[in-house]
């Protein structure tokens, strides 16, 4: 995964209430289950999610995360569990009294109404005074650069500028929880990273909580201070982008982010502070640092990323792990070539370079025979 | 140069003739002098000045007016709550039963619906007049604005409603402030399709209008039959003006809404 550069330090050294057992959560699902008809869409879901927080749903089409957000909003109700928000429980409170404000994937702006009005409209039903809703229209506006289009409908305005125009009536009730469902879709690359910082610069300013839907990993590891990877109405694996990327808790949550490579093979301890696993009977074993709680003999899936590899001419002396292979397919993108290298035994090995060179000057080439070598905390042991 | 098609000219004449015909004879003899209808005898106004001094014409078109405009009002406030509910009211005991029931004044013959509405007022005790005309006209134009409001309804996107709820709106104010501004021209046609059928309705009128009240299609009626006279022509002529001009507003309202839709979809392009 590309490591955007201006990725501030990531908020997890310091900010880390879901480790502070006496940290009140501001939301919390209890075994929350969402039936429609005989579909499960949220099979007994339980999270804590924190004030100040940005958390991120990820997961594949159909998985739920949309009915997640509705159920926070108040538009869906759970069939069974019960869903607290500052530790109140949300049954039967409708949406308009709830401290909540959500964006909406298909926008859902009002065609009658100018971006003005559109974005005035929850300030209005607040009864705000005239003055005071102007200022705040105004700031939301600046703060995503549509004033020239204030007097504009929406379907005066292009989709980028829609999705803001969305993502600005959201924000300016300044709600306690703020849901944003997939609000950086439409928007180009440049526009999309310049909106998740500025994201993160509301989250900074006002304190809000964030929770959001993105289908884009990169986005989530930005934004995000912690990440769930859900998978058909279940959450896999709730933590930060560091540890969801380093340490995956199963194969399932290793293969959905980023690229990965999978290994099956048999575990064992030939002694008491070495681990490794045997994936061929003619290949050396893989050497790992002590991996607790897993049995003898048992089978498991060795996870490694391909930028862990490295990939040279000759044997090195001073990794543990050492694979000999040729080079069947190089796939070139831009910053880092990925190699695709075939063992002896057929086993297919993704590795990631940094392009340093000048692609004219690369050291390896097609048919090429390498050695890949990485180091014994380089991968994480999946068990079945 | 497009090539003219004697076929599609002779079936357009024949056409136009077939619809307009009849209504241009009308106009042409609301302006003869001649006492005669059939007989010309010369260009007048005369007769418009013998309608606007006839009494019962004035009564008839006035009670016509006044039930026209309360019966489509009151249609287009029950047909739009019943489209709102068969249409976001998800599935409720009845619901097929109700939807079916309230089509069904749409596929009745009038003179059924007609006696029966006269066995009821009857059975209620509720004196014929004005009142009931407007109740008999509200029941049957409802279900034409139900029809209206439900296409223009199940093209509307729920989530917009969900946005209004989620800032801040109770049902009532979603309601008012999101789904009937977007909803209004399906509303309004609803309206105008009303107030259209209840001037022109002769058979429920003439089974629910009491002696104290007649309406203008029933006095027209009654008038034809004891002999055609110019001045009917002359009020004929009038009613055909008015709805003409209706149309041609109403057309040219949308064709303009249209055309500044695409223009300003072409500005946002840019
Ligand atoms: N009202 C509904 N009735 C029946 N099934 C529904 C309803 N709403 C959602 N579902 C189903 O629940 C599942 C989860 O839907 P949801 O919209 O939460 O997905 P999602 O994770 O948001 O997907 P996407 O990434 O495509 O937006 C889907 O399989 C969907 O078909
Ligand atoms: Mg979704």
């Amino acid at each position: 995964m590309a490591e955007n550069p201006r990725k501030p330090k990531p908020p997890t050294d310091v900010f880390t209430p879901w480790e502070d057992p006496a940290a009140k959560p501001l939301i919390e699902f209890r075994n929350v289950t969402k039936r429609f008809g005989e579909f499960v869409a949220i099979d007994d879901l339980t999270i804590d999610i924190y004030e100040r927080e940005f958390f991120a749903l990820l997961g594949p089409s159909g998985c739920g995360k949309t009915t997640m957000m509705r159920m926070l909003a108040g538009f869906e109700s759970p069939s069974a569990g019960e869903i607290l928000l500052g530790g109140k429980s949300m049954v039967g409170i409708p949406p308009n009294e709830r401290p909540v404000n959500m964006m909406f994937q298909s926008y859902a702006l009002f065609p009658h109404l100018s971006v003005w009005d559109n974005i005035a409209f929850g300030l209005r039903r607040d009864k705000k005074s005239k003055s005071a809703i102007a200022a705040r229209v105004d700031e939301m506006l600046r703060l995503t650069r549509l004033e020239q289009f204030a007097r504009r409908k929406p379907h005066q305005i292009s989709g980028g500028q829609r999705q803001r125009v969305a993502l600005a009536r959201s924000l300016a009730k300044a709600p306690k929880l703020l849901l944003l469902d997939e609000p950086l879709g439409a928007l180009d690359r440049k526009l999309r990273e310049e909106t998740q910082f500025e994201l993160m610069d509301i989250q900074e300013k006002t304190g809000t909580t964030f929770v959001i839907v993105t289908h884009d990993q990169e986005e989530a590891m930005t934004v995000a201070s912690r990440i769930a990877v859900m998978e058909h109405g279940k959450v896999m694996q709730v933590d930060t982008p560091a540890k969801v990327y380093e340490m995956p808790n199963s194969v399932y949550v290793a293969d959905f982010i980023g690229d990965v490579n999978l290994i099956e093979g048999v575990f064992s301890r030939p002694a008491p502070e070495t681990c490794q696993i045997t994936y061929d009977e003619s290949e050396p074993p893989i050497h790992l640092d002590a991996t607790p709680g897993i049995a003898e003999g048992a089978r498991v899936t060795y996870a490694i990323r391909p930028e862990k590899i490295r990939v040279s001419a000759d044997r090195p002396d001073d990794l543990a792990n050492a694979a000999f292979g040729k080079i069947i397919d190089i796939g070139y993108l831009g910053d880092i070539s990925t190699y695709h290298v075939e063992l002896a035994n057929g086993q297919m090995v993704k590795a990631a370079m940094t392009n340093s060179t000048r692609v004219s000057r690369r050291e390896f080439t097609w048919d090429d025979e390498v050695w890949l070598s990485w180091r014994e905390t380089a991968g994480v042991v999946l068990d079945h | 140069m497009r090539r003219v098609s004697w076929f599609n000219v002779t079936s357009l004449t024949f056409g136009l003739a077939f619809l307009y015909l009849p209504m241009v004879v009308l106009v042409v003899y609301s302006f003869n002098a001649n006492k005669l209808v059939t007989v010309w005898a010369g260009f007048s106004t005369k007769w418009y000045g013998e309608l606007f001094r006839n009494e019962a014409f004035l009564d008839a078109a006035w009670v016509t007016l006044r039930v026209a405009v309360v019966s489509s009002t009151l249609a287009t406030v029950l047909g739009t709550a019943a489209a709102y509910v068969l249409v976001r009211g998800g599935r409720f005991f009845g619901r097929t039963l109700f939807s079916g029931m309230l089509y069904a004044p749409l596929v009745m013959p009038d003179v059924i619906l007609g006696l029966s509405l006269l066995l009821l007022f009857i059975a209620i005790g509720l004196d014929r007049g004005m009142i009931t005309i407007i109740l008999a006209h509200t029941t049957f134009s409802m279900a034409y604005v139900a029809v209206v409001v439900t296409s223009r309804l199940v093209a509307f996107d729920h989530a917009l409603e969900e946005a209004a709820r989620d800032l801040g709106c109770n049902r009532w104010d979603a309601f008012r402030l999101v789904t009937l501004p977007i909803i209004a021209p399906a509303v309004v046609s609803g309206w105008l399709l009303s107030f259209t059928l209840s001037l022109d309705d002769l058979v429920i009128a003439s089974f629910t209008s009491g002696p104290s009240s007649t309406t203008l299609p029933i006095k027209i009626f009654s008038a034809v039959r004891l002999g055609v006279s110019p001045e009917i022509n002359a009020l004929s002529a009038i009613l055909i003006g008015i709805v003409t001009v209706g149309v041609i507003t109403t057309s040219l309202m949308s064709k303009r809404a249209i055309a500044k839709r695409i223009r300003d979809e072409n500005r946002a392009e840019t």
